[in-house]
């Protein structure tokens, strides 16, 4: 049986992104459909009734929503082919461990930055630093966070690092000078092809965060 | 050969609950036997060091009122497994779990093979696949109803957890009636999320209880407790009837009544420790 793959997604999004790495890593071909968020599709409507957001994939008519739900299931369904979670349970425990790190704190730290000015937005900067550094802790000397072999974590990390020329040049300092660690493991990711055409441009993600800033009085 | 070959088990239960069970002053002939015989030739190749034996017990670094706790002494529970149970107090973090949990400081710990690992659902999901072969398995096999079952904890954890901490937790009465107002969608769309995972069977994994379950079983009882505290609804028969059912059904079951405590005994808790937790909400 043939497999038909949809993907609803918006090219700046991190959680978009997550999902476009997993599907390039298997080889799986999908089609791409860009949502317009300010006017949103009935199909991601109907597909994603309980959030309304992007991504959701859908396989055969059915929908997955939630990025690292989607990412696992990819995973699982695809699993003859560069696998993306460790096979023994401990370390799969970590993966999860780290994922669901950056979705605790990464994603409120860079909303914070970008949404705040003054006082609150240094402690902002200062907070994703932090974390940023927990995150190379982590990474040590490995070339990717699964060691060896590019997986989960760096599916989940990833996508952000899309978004910090978009921070460093509205808020006025540089990621790279605090945390060379990651950045270097950033570049190495993207060296891999399935990696550099998932990833959106960072120039594109600056212009579309000023509009949003614009459009929103942030 | 009857009682020596349960001396590294004893070795193991000392180390455990520090504390000496074969003493050298209390039970001196029984000590000295107990050198003898770990020290003689034939015993020494079979028998397993003490500290090989440490790394089969499992701990669990938790406290008995918390629901993330409880989903992982459900899972245990449900698999059959033993564990020693290592209750924090309210009041100061051990160091074993500052240890175990150095990124978040927090329980539940199950700590494995002397390795930790953190987040209640990641460790029932860790849970579920070391002891595959024990008891029922609590994730769907098929990948898809794994995603679903996956997507409703993440909502329960994402959604629902969050405003009950704001419900209990906070001394602000206006964010606490907030909270509540909250809470009956979340649980209205729990409801039809439920009438799908089960498909009229008794529980979110069908006919036993599973992963959803876990994640949303321990809150039951944190729910009735946001009423008290907040004299408010939202376990309304009227917008929720299945998962009230449901609930009601969780809560007495067999297997769950020994692990997931009453809520009587959670708002004693929080009389008894958190006062402040029991602001009333203004009457208008």
């Amino acid at each position: 049986m043939s497999d038909h793959v949809v993907l609803l997604d918006s090219y700046p999004s991190m959680f978009g992104m997550r999902v476009r790495i997993a599907l390039a890593e298997k080889g799986i071909e999908y089609e791409y459909k860009e949502e317009d968020l300010s006017n949103k599709s009935p199909l991601l409507l109907k597909m994603n009734p309980v959030h309304k957001k992007i991504p959701v994939l859908i396989h055969n008519g059915r929908p997955v929503c939630e990025s690292l739900v989607e990412v696992q299931y990819i995973d699982e369904v695809w699993k003859d082919k560069s696998p993306l979670l460790p096979s023994q349970p401990y370390q799969r425990a970590q993966a999860r461990f780290w994922a669901d790190y950056v979705d605790k704190k990464i994603y409120d730290a860079v909303r914070n930055i970008w949404t705040t000015k003054g006082e609150e937005q240094e402690t902002a900067k200062k907070e994703l630093i932090d974390y940023l550094k927990v995150l190379e802790g982590e990474l040590g000397d490995k070339p990717y966070f699964g060691g060896e072999s590019f997986g989960f974590v760096d599916i989940a990390l990833l996508p952000f690092s899309t978004w910090f020329y978009a921070y460093e040049s509205l808020c006025n300092f540089s990621i790279e000078a605090k945390c060379p660690i990651l950045i270097a493991w950033v570049n190495r990711c993207k060296e891999k092809e399935t990696v550099s055409k998932s990833l959106a441009d960072p120039h594109k993600v600056y212009e579309y965060l000023l509009g949003i800033k614009k459009k929103f009085g942030i | 050969m009857a009682l020596g070959s349960l001396l590294a088990w004893l070795r193991v239960l000392e180390e455990v609950f520090k504390s000496e069970m074969i003493d050298e002053v209390k039970t001196p002939n029984l000590f000295k036997w107990a050198l003898r015989f770990c020290s003689d030739d034939a015993v020494k190749d079979v028998m397993p060091r003490h500290d090989r034996l440490l790394e089969f017990v499992v701990n669990l670094i938790g406290a008995w009122p918390s629901p993330f706790v409880n989903r992982v002494r459900l899972a245990l529970k449900l698999k059959s497994i033993d564990y020693v149970f290592l209750q924090e107090n309210f009041v100061v973090k051990s160091e074993l779990l500052l240890k175990s949990n150095p990124i978040h400081k927090k329980i539940p710990v199950l700590i494995h093979h002397d390795k930790p690992i953190c987040e209640s659902l990641i460790i029932v999901q860790y849970i579920d696949e070391v002891w595959s072969n024990n008891g029922p398995t609590l994730l769907p096999s098929d990948p898809y109803d794994r995603a679903i079952a996956c997507f409703w904890a993440a909502y329960i954890d994402d959604k629902l957890v969050k405003a009950i901490d704001v419900a209990v937790k906070s001394p602000d009465a206006k964010k606490k009636k907030a909270a509540m107002e909250e809470i009956s969608p979340m649980l209205a769309v729990l409801e039809e999320a439920f009438v799908k995972c089960s498909k009229g069977k008794a529980f979110f994994g069908g006919d036993i209880i599973g992963y959803v379950d876990i994640a949303m079983g321990p809150l039951w009882g944190w729910l009735k407790v946001i009423e008290s505290i907040n004299k408010l609804t939202v376990l309304d028969e009227a917008t929720i009837p299945n998962l009230l059912k449901w609930g009601e059904r969780f809560y007495n079951d067999a297997t769950v009544k020994d692990v997931i405590p009453q809520h009587e005994k959670l708002l004693d808790v929080i009389i008894k420790v958190f006062p402040p937790m029991l602001l009333h909400i203004p009457s208008n």
